[in-house]
């Protein structure tokens, strides 16, 4: 038993215990915290079978982003966990009996053959290494498929963003599109007046003003009104 | 106990998978929880394919499974973004992520 067999046995080991935790963990963030560990032992197993890019590939995005976005959203809800817990063997039944008939059938399917050994290293293999293999592989034949990827993940941002973005009701920021669109005439009201009023002639002396109710005694009507307009 | 075939890559690719359409089935509740078995599901996929590129014979198509994981990990990050966002939206409206309460579509 080599040190290739020895480590393998031990990185499964860890990954197929983490994966029960991850499914039967009490507590959300425990959920969490042992997914991350899946991935570790996963990325370790990678390295056994000499994919060096991917499995460091798998430790940035996944245990550095993936797995941080998980546990923010986790912190971020108020779940009550006891609430998800009842009825939790309830479905034992039915999933022991699918997951068995899973296995089964993989079983079925490996048992026949699959005995493959480890091909040799090649010349180019040793000389080049996996990455630079890789990138030759996706820069040259996957180019089109790689732009396309790229597009993907912008669509994704876009849209997570756009789903989660909330406009606060106070926040004091200026729509740009309606200061642009704003013409002249919603903002001034132009109101012809004229410049001077000429005062009526005085009342003859002798016959008393007629003045409004309410106004004063005295002051003319009809440079009041002038005024007011 | 020898050296270590594609077989043995492959039923623990299998286990996995197995494993985590039991936890799909055992917290139905859970929506995280949901999210994180098909993590899983997408991983022992992933070993699958860098398995079988390692122990190909043929040198010339040996990268071929390489370059299928990059682009399943990109994939399964877009997915996962996405699907948190909804779950933070569905969590604003509704104030709960539980499955069995998301009934609204039955008519």
């Amino acid at each position: 038993m080599n040190s290739i067999t020895a480590l393998f046995y031990v990185f499964s080991a860890v990954l197929l215990f983490a994966a029960f935790r991850v499914i039967t963990a009490r507590s959300t963030v425990h959920s969490a915290l042992f997914l991350v560990l899946a991935f570790f032992s996963a990325s370790c197993l990678w390295m056994l079978l000499r994919a060096e890019f991917l499995a460091i590939v798998l430790v940035l995005v996944y245990v550095g982003a993936v797995m941080v976005l998980f546990l923010f959203v986790v912190m971020m809800l108020d779940i009550n966990a006891d609430e998800f817990r009842r009825g939790f063997w309830k479905h034992l039944p039915l999933a022991g009996l699918v997951g068995a008939l899973i296995a089964l059938q993989m079983a079925l399917v490996l048992m026949r053959g699959f005995e493959l050994e480890a091909p040799p290293v090649t010349a180019r293999e040793l000389e080049m290494g996996n990455t630079k293999l890789l990138g030759i592989e996706l820069y040259t034949h996957y180019l089109y498929p790689l732009q396309l990827a790229a597009v993907l993940l912008l669509v994704a941002i876009v849209a997570a963003i756009a789903l989660t973005l909330r406009e606060r009701k106070s926040s004091k920021h200026i729509g740009a599109s309606e200061q642009v669109r704003a013409k002249k005439a919603d903002r001034v009201r132009l109101v012809k007046m004229q410049p001077t009023v000429e005062a009526p002639p005085a009342p003859p002396p002798g016959k008393p003003a007629v003045a409004p109710p309410g106004a004063p005694p005295g002051a003319p009507p009809s440079t009041k009104d002038a005024g007011a307009a | 106990m020898g050296t270590i075939t594609l077989g043995h890559y492959l039923s623990l690719g299998g286990i996995l998978f197995a494993m985590s359409v039991i936890g799909i089935f055992m917290n139905r509740r859970n929506l995280i929880v949901l999210l994180m078995a098909i993590e899983l599901m997408l991983l022992a996929v992933n070993l699958n394919f860098i398995a079988f590129s390692h122990y190909l014979p043929l040198e010339a198509d040996r990268m071929a499974g390489q370059v299928f994981v990059f682009f399943i990990l990109t994939v399964a990050a877009a997915e996962s973004a996405i699907g948190l966002a909804i779950l933070v939206v569905l969590f604003r409206s509704r104030a709960s992520i539980n499955v069995e309460e998301l009934d609204e579509l039955k008519g």
